[in-house]
């Protein structure tokens, strides 16, 4: 088994990221207008990313397949964003931000990176009140917190519910600003087709111009994705519709290891499935659980009565209420971390106790109204309330919400070292793409802080320890030999995909897949369901491959064959993640090997046998992929049990 | 529920486009718009007809993607919502629903029911924004913001960029987008220093671009789906008319 190097810079952990800083390479402004740097991605990374490096002179171009940068699906994030200004004087630091990351992702992630996380969170604070996004403020003027899963203390910050957007909005007026002088060039509406590799290094990529159809080619003397998560192989989740995986799945193919794609993020606060029409789940923020309590019936026949409409759930008395979050989990109750409260959801209407369809439970806002007011209730909550109304039909004011778990985020993604670079020299990944810092499971409101972390304060600096060696490399042409072979690769699968003219539409497929890998890979998995996916699936990429059908013509505006490429690639990543659960046989964070749980039914880790990240190389397409080591050496942190009672 | 739908169907920014009819059974009230519409595009597939493009992406209500002229109204026959979050429970059986894009001349049509917004990105660029380089900043809490200017600049900075307002305006006009950047930036003390070159900048380029001018009708106001107020008109009126006696 060959091991992988995190290249973590020797010292002390709170060194470690000055250290790095004081001794890493550096371009002069003179040589960085003569180096191109390709962005894939206009989320809180990849917008970030390209506001910073533009301004420190580099020549920047970035991509994105919405019709403008500030539609990334980062714009949907709710909750809030973490950073450990302790300015609530509750007892918060740097290493405790560290410590609750590296515990809540059940000790499976770096210790080097999860630290230099949270040792920037407090400048993207101060960044993102320099460019005026409007957080929320206390009547004295100051910021104002809340208190979000696996923590406990209040170190959130939060714009309302919209603080992705706020963030993402604050982000892309910075690359406005960019793009106004020139110094960034932004490419709306093209799909990413490929990676460009010359020489072993990542010069360039092919796109595809998706209101004309036609292939572009760029290069870059490196290339960064920051393509977010590719949690919509499982068909329903709470991603955007054209979130997805290919760009790192191209990746991978190239010779960029995919880490720990296993590793899937169960969100317990969704809006329930109500139909198979439907198109996508609606996540309801974690930061509900602030003020909402959590709770079934208790009695089977009470949830029965419920689930035929005979009771309604403000009748029930407190007594015959099961809030089994506080009853399980006394001292974090509803605060408890994702994974712990998604499969206690589950646990329970398993069991009969759920409301609604069966599986739904209850998310009750009468204490909190009575105790705090409806108007300050509104003033937190407000528009997540009425996102719920609209598409429910109910007044979460009068009548408790109706949750369920669902499909939110993917930890997995492509491995890279301290650098965030990939194992293709040159080739970066930041945000929600990549595996780092949150281990098996990711807390509540740090994906919006590892995004800017990556783009804003991290990148700018790592990535300029490679680009110091390629002062001298000149712009490759884009007629030169290995852009125009991608671009015909790229060519020749797409009118391969066109030229099926099968039966069954892409939206078939990729439904049929979510189908199984909900089934076999989801909150629960077990070695029996994952060998049956393992069969299922290249089953029904070998059908797809035969059958699927594509209408129009590829040199036009034709979203069929956009989804039609994505779903192929998720037909080969799902494969990926289950082969992954499949070698992981221990229970940790967001993956619940049902054979390894304790007798109270809580996850089992297996330290002895899986302390390692688990990546994975492609080796061609009829040929099982290799897997790579990255021995979890903890120096500073001693492993326990994760205990939330 | 069974419906008609009269949808705008266009190749391409050079062909004229017209309305096509289609039929559609048993939807149900629960369903949102656009997967009635999924649901249509599925049907039509299998008949091997062309499916209807349209855009759209994270379907609550929050990335601006999603447009649509529903029956006359930008957004549909709902308040304060977006397409994507619209519900079929907002129509009866045997309706008849019109389709359109967005029209207004700054936002040309690119296939059926997609337009192009990138008008709104390019006034954007000409100053919605604080000059402030990464790194190097005060501490976030050095600047104190009353806690009623921070909610007043949530609210307009709430805007979602979806370009409802220009398609409800009979004018075409863009004051509603560009006053909602203008006041949420004019409003805090990081903004205020820029504040005249700002709204000077933004609104010639939104001159530039083709939008229309203001008449005051209050359609945008009325018509947008994160209820921006035509206050903020107003507010960015006085910035201008101050920005211009500076001069
Ligand atoms: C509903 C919801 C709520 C959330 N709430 C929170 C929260 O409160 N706090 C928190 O910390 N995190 C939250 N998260 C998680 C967080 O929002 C995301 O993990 C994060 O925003 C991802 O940012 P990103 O920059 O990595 O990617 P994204 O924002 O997903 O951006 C991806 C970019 O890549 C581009 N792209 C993708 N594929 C291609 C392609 N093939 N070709 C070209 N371009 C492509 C897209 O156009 C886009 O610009 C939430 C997530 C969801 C879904
Ligand atoms: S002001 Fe309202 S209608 Fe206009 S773009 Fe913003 S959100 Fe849309
Ligand atoms: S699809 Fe995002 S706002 Fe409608």
């Amino acid at each position: 088994m060959s091991v992988l190097n995190s290249k973590s810079p020797e010292g002390n952990l709170a060194e470690k990221w000055s250290n790095y800083k004081s001794s890493c390479k550096l371009v002069n402004p003179s040589n960085k207008r003569k180096l191109d740097i390709i962005i894939i991605g206009t989320g809180l990374g990849g917008a970030s990313a390209a506001a910073a490096l533009g301004e420190l002179g580099y020549n920047v171009k970035v991509f994105c397949y919405q019709d403008s940068p500030r539609r990334a699906h980062s714009i949907a994030a709710q909750g809030g964003i973490n950073a450990a200004k302790n300015y609530q004087n509750d007892g918060d630091s740097i290493y405790r931000l560290f410590y609750d990351t590296i515990k809540g992702g059940d000790y499976r992630s770096r210790e080097a990176s999860v630290y230099r996380l949270a040792e920037v969170s407090n400048s993207i604070i101060d960044q993102c009140v320099a460019q005026g996004v409007p957080f929320a403020r206390d009547y004295g003027g100051l910021l104002d917190n809340r208190s979000f899963g696996g923590a406990q203390v209040s170190r959130t910050f939060y714009a309302r519910g919209q603080t992705g957007q706020q963030l993402l909005l604050g982000a892309y007026s910075a690359l406005n600003r960019q793009i106004a002088k020139g110094s960034v060039e932004m490419y709306y509406r093209r799909d990413m087709q490929d990676v460009v590799v010359v020489d072993g290094k990542a010069r360039g990529v092919v796109v595809r111009n998706l209101a004309t159809g036609k292939l572009e080619k760029y290069f870059g003397h490196a290339v960064v994705l920051a393509t977010g998560g590719y949690g919509n192989v499982f068909y329903l989740s709470t991603n955007a519709m054209g979130s997805n995986g290919s760009p790192v799945w191209q990746a991978y193919k190239r010779g960029a290891q995919f880490a720990n794609p296993c590793f899937t993020q169960i969100h317990p606060t969704c809006i329930p499935v109500h139909g198979d029409y439907q198109s996508k789940l609606t996540l309801m923020s974690e930061s509900l659980r602030n003020d909402g309590r959590i709770w079934v019936p208790k009695d089977k026949s009470d949830a029965e009565k419920i689930r035929n409409k005979q009771l309604s759930p403000t009748d029930l008395p407190e007594e015959k209420r099961d809030y089994y979050l506080e009853r399980r989990y006394p001292a974090f109750g509803n605060l408890v971390p994702r994974d712990v409260a998604s499969r206690a959801a589950k646990e329970r209407c398993d069991a009969g106790h759920g409301v609604g369809t069966g599986l739904a439970v209850y998310l009750d806002f009468a204490d909190a109204i009575k105790r705090l007011g409806k108007e300050n209730v509104e003033e937190k909550y407000g528009n997540l309330f009425q996102m719920y109304e609209k598409i429910t039909d109910e007044n979460p004011y009068n009548t408790p919400m109706m949750i369920y778990p669902a499909v939110h985020y993917t930890m997995g993604g492509l491995w890279v070292d301290y650098n965030l670079m990939t194992t293709v020299p040159g080739l970066y990944c930041i945000g929600e793409a990549n595996f780092a810092d949150h281990g098996a499971n990711r807390l509540g409101a740090s994906a919006l802080m590892q995004g800017l972390a990556d783009g804003y304060f991290v990148l700018p600096y790592t990535i300029g320890n490679f680009l110091a060696d390629e002062i001298h490399t000149k712009r490759i042409s884009i007629d030169s030999k290995e852009f125009v072979e991608t671009e015909k690769q790229v060519n020749d699968r797409i009118n391969k995909l066109m030229s099926i003219k099968g039966k069954q539409s892409v939206d078939s497929f990729h439904k049929r897949l979510g189908k199984i890998m909900w089934e076999y890979c989801g909150m629960g998995r077990n070695e029996e369901g994952l060998k049956k996916a393992l069969d299922l699936i290249p089953k029904l990429r070998k059908e797809f491959w035969q059958d699927v059908k594509i209408p129009g013509t590829t040199d036009e505006f034709n979203p069929e064959l956009e989804k039609a490429g994505r779903v192929a690639d998720f037909l080969e990543l799902g494969e990926l993640m289950v082969r992954d659960a499949l070698n992981r046989k221990e229970s940790c964070g967001g993956h619940f090997r049902e054979e390894m749980q304790t007798e109270d039914g809580e996850a089992k880790r297996d330290d002895e046998n899986f302390a390692y990240v688990a990546s994975w190389e492609y080796k061609g397409d009829n040929q099982d992929p290799e897997m790579y080591k990255e021995n979890l050496d903890y120096e500073f942190v001693k492993r326990v049990q994760r205990n939330y009672k | 529920m069974d419906l008609k739908l009269k949808i705008w169907k266009q190749k391409n920014p050079k062909d004229k486009g017209r309305f096509e009819t289609y039929n559609i059974a048993n939807i149900s009230p629960d369903c949102s718009f656009l997967e009635m519409i999924d649901i249509l595009n599925e049907q039509l597939i299998n008949e091997g007809k062309e499916p209807v493009a349209f855009d759209h992406d994270c379907r609550e209500g929050i990335c601006g993607m999603c447009s649509l002229y529903i029956n006359g109204r930008p957004h549909g026959p709902d308040d304060d919502i977006t397409t994507c979050q619209l519900h079929m429970r907002k129509f009866k059986h045997g309706d008849t629903i019109t389709i359109e894009p967005w029209r207004a001349a700054a936002f040309p049509v690119v296939k059926d029911l997609i337009i192009e917004r990138n008008a709104f990105d390019k006034i954007l660029q000409a100053g919605g924004f604080v000059s402030v380089n990464t790194g190097g900043v005060q501490d976030a809490n050095a600047i104190l913001i009353p806690h009623d200017t921070a909610e007043e600049a949530m609210d307009a900075a709430s805007c979602i960029g979806c370009g409802a307002c220009v398609a409800a305006c009979k004018n075409s006009s863009a004051m509603l987008f560009v006053a909602a950047k203008v006041s949420q930036l004019a409003v805090l003390p990081q903004g205020k220093i820029e504040a005249a070159a700002r709204v000077k900048n933004m609104i010639s380029k939104m001159d530039e671009l083709g939008f229309g001018g203001c008449t005051n009708t209050g359609a945008c106001e009325a018509e947008c789906p994160k209820s921006i107020s035509i206050s903020h008109i107003a507010r960015m009126n006085r910035e201008f008319l101050c920005a211009n006696i500076q001069d």
